[in-house]
């Protein structure tokens, strides 16, 4: 808690004396008499929240009144509610700590829903705040009332309505516990205006008592031994490893177990980066446009560990072709993962970061040169395939080209179509974090204002959305806010005047008929469109135009970088796995 | 676990089952639990909610249908909800189950008689009575409410309301 004595003292009641360490601020504002909006930004303060993602509306103006002028409270004006819990998950995504969001009532609340969901989805977590219409007029129809509790209901990890200023405290501060731990997800806060308004006592006490929250983190010993024996034993074992491991900070102890025992590993879209794709165990991606050799691998492995994954359609393929000859161990914190999708063999309850070390420590490593050869031999023969030419840029060699000038270092953003999985094919992932991306719910519009979000929190890292022309349409407007707050994140759109991966999807599976999925005639000129917030925009058509744009985009430090990268309108994203088909019956390309 | 696995690999047989949950008093509580089964496909055959001995929490029951892993997933998805304290799967073991049912039926002069015959026979009550009706009060298994509710359907029901089932796990359960 080695915190600058500056950041500690964060203004509330205008005139709150200076402290040099939050338990003394605490101690001090123990058993005081304050207003609800009050008790919210001191709890906040005492929680060490250092940014909040929001938009002002009537249901929240006191607890705005707080912040104005609040040093300690970083506020960041998004432009749209849907913006803000993009921003505030890719914020969550990149630094690990919970996003938080606060908003109005009403249009406000529901402007959040989609980037709740997404965050529910990754398991993000995040503490969304909604103003309320005042706790009286609640059914009542009220000028900005919507029931956010119960339109949030199905994509929360929880939520409050708070009934008394008294409880406030308590539930902010159980709101965050339970983003936080476990699995963690967004945890929704209504609060009716009248409870911002009123006193109530703020009682410092951190102690968060939930008898029906507590989730498993060791796992089950017996079951760990039984997974180190078949481990030991197998001929063809695979490591599939899911967002559990960036979630967890588990990277270092999968790394360890995998270069102990030199299994292969295969990552998820959410796994990328938590093992280091420049070993050689790497397998890359598997799924529905994975490797060949991830794909194949998992096909015909003997021993399949599932680490913080949980089997995901986009992953597994049709169900009966999924992995058929191999027994599974499946290590999860959310007991309701394990046999949910296939059934598992040794299901294993915890955190990775608490089970990995404790398998690592019982496993030895098996005889697996045979499989090696097979696999390296998939490798050589079904490498991923960069096109390249002179004169236009391919959508796999420009991630080649972002991977190679960020020296894999950056924090790179996807948003959701065929540059996203090119991105994951073709970024070379080593560093946990480092790869957001909406996989559960695939929300076009998520990739900019996500970045905006993990900028936020990572001053000193290179950020980069990479985005397709349609979905970057979608949030666009978040380049206010990347201005005003001089982020300087870079985005790459892929413009290929289609919603590319519907269009491939017409091309290969609806015969060429490529029904309202071109975007060409109308799209803005992207370069003129960020000009006009007052960030900077570039065009690249061919790749000698490509890479003085890139190099003048690094170098920008204070705003917004938009790229338009003309892509071939026409390309296609392989291997593919057609849906409903086995993992191994991937499409190579034309 | 593990158990639970094995068995959900072999037994795709659906079979009805009654889950008990203990959960914090409040209607989000409530509604989240709901919810849950209409969001994620499963089925409800009856719910029942009710305050308990302890202030604060309430008993949940619910009977539902599904296979091994069906029913898992639901034990396992309620037992992650922040609001819930328990969840037993009441089936796996010996409990008793109760469901009450208020049946209006038609009740003239001459049949009166004959309805309070088999309502003797199915240990029920008669708790109003007009002179075109009387409202029945059955008390039992689902099976026997539904039994009472085919013998007096001949005499025409008026209206019907029953509370689905309650039970608790039960206590002694004899010797070996």
């Amino acid at each position: 808690m080695n915190q600058d004595i500056a950041t500690i003292n964060g203004k509330v009641n205008g005139d709150a004396p200076e402290f040099d360490t939050l338990e003394e601020r605490r101690e001090e504002m123990r058993g005081k008499e304050m207003t609800g909006a009050e008790i919210f930004v001191e709890t906040l303060i005492d929680l060490q929240v250092d940014t909040v993602f929001g938009y002002p509306g009537g249901a929240v103006l006191n607890i705005y009144d707080m912040l104005f002028g609040n040093s300690k409270l970083n506020h960041i004006l998004i432009r749209h509610e849907q913006g803000g819990t993009h921003a505030a998950d890719g914020y969550a995504r990149a630094t690990g700590k919970p996003g938080v969001v606060l908003v109005t009532s009403g249009p406000g609340a529901t402007n959040t829903v989609t980037g709740i969901s997404t965050a529910n989805m990754d398991s993000i977590p995040l503490v969304v705040f909604t103003g309320q219409v005042p706790s009286g007029m609640i059914g009542n129809d009220a000028f900005q009332e919507a029931d956010i509790i119960g339109i949030t209901r199905p994509i929360t990890k929880h939520s409050y309505l708070v009934k008394d200023v008294n409880q406030l405290e308590r539930v902010i501060r159980e709101a965050f516990h339970i983003a936080a731990t476990g699995k963690p997800g967004p945890v929704l806060v209504d609060l009716p205006k009248d409870m911002v308004k009123t006193t109530g006592i703020y009682t410092g006490n951190r102690e968060v008592r939930l008898p029906g929250y507590k989730p498993v983190t060791r796992g089950h010993s017996s079951q760990i031994a039984r997974a180190a024996e078949l481990l030991s034993n197998a001929k063809r074992p695979l490591i599939y490893a899911g967002g559990g491991i960036q979630l967890g900070d588990a990277s270092e102890e999968l790394t360890e177990l995998v270069e102990k025992t030199n299994i292969p590993i295969t990552t998820t879209l959410m796994g990328l980066g938590g093992f280091p794709e420049s070993r050689p165990q790497a397998l890359k991606m598997l799924g529905m446009h994975g490797t060949w050799y991830a794909n194949m691998a998992i096909t015909e492995c003997d021993t399949l560990l599932a680490v913080g994954a949980r089997f995901d359609d986009r992953v597994t393929g049709k169900l009966e072709g999924f992995s058929p000859k191999s027994k599974k161990i499946h290590i999860d914190i959310d007991p309701s993962s394990i046999s949910k999708n296939v059934e598992v063999d040794v299901p294993i309850v915890g955190n990775v970061k608490q089970v990995l070390p404790e398998l690592t420590k019982r496993v030895r490593p098996p005889e697996i040169d045979e499989w090696w050869n097979t696999i390296n031999r998939w490798k050589e023969e079904h490498p991923l395939q960069t096109p390249y030419s002179d004169d236009y840029i391919t959508p796999q060699s420009l991630i080649e080209k972002i991977s190679d000038i960020t020296e894999g270092k950056a924090i790179m953003v996807a948003d959701v179509g065929q540059h996203q999985m090119w991105l994951a094919q073709h970024y070379d992932f080593n560093y946990p974090r480092s790869m957001l991306s909406s996989g559960g719910l695939g929300t076009m519009g998520y990739g900019f204002p996500a970045a905006l979000g993990a900028a936020v929190g990572n001053p000193d890292r290179t950020v980069f959305a990479v985005v397709g022309d349609g979905g970057f349409q979608m949030t666009a407007f978040e380049l206010a806010t990347a201005v005003q707050y001089e982020v300087p994140v870079k985005i790459a759109i892929m413009n290929n005047g289609y919603l590319g991966m519907v269009r491939q999807w017409q091309q290969l599976f609806f015969g060429k008929r490529y029904s309202h999925s071109r975007l060409k005639q109308a799209n803005p000129d992207f370069v003129k469109l960020a000009e006009s917030y007052g960030a900077t925009g570039f065009r690249a058509s061919t790749p000698k135009e490509l890479d003085p744009i890139l190099e003048k985009a690094m170098e920008i430090d204070n705003r917004p970088v938009v790229m338009d990268i003309l892509i071939p309108e026409e390309e296609n994203c392989f291997p593919m796995v057609p849906a409903g088909a086995a993992l191994n019956e991937m499409i190579e390309g034309e | 676990m593990e158990t639970h696995v094995k068995r959900a690999a072999t037994d795709r047989s659906t079979r009805k089952h009654t889950i008990s949950v203990l959960v914090n008093h409040s209607f989000n509580a409530l509604s989240r639990i709901v919810g849950l089964f209409s969001g994620r496909g499963f089925d409800i055959d009856s719910i029942s909610f009710g305050t308990g001995q302890e202030p604060g929490l309430a008993r949940v029951t619910i009977t539902t249908h599904g296979d091994e892993q069906i029913i898992e997933q639901i034990a396992k998805q309620l037992h992650k909800m922040v609001d819930v304290l328990k969840v037993h799967d009441l089936t796996y073991e010996a409990f008793v189950e109760r469901e009450l049912a208020l049946i209006k039926v038609n009740a003239t002069k001459s049949t009166r008689a004959e309805i309070m015959q088999l309502v003797n026979v199915f240990r029920a009550k008669i708790i109003d009575i007009s002179k075109e009706s009387v409202t029945v009060e059955v008390t039992g298994s689902e099976d026997k409410i539904t039994a009472a509710m085919g013998m007096l359907r001949q005499f025409g029901i008026i209206e019907i309301a029953r509370t689905g089932s309650v039970a608790l796990k039960r206590e002694w359960q004899g010797e070996a």
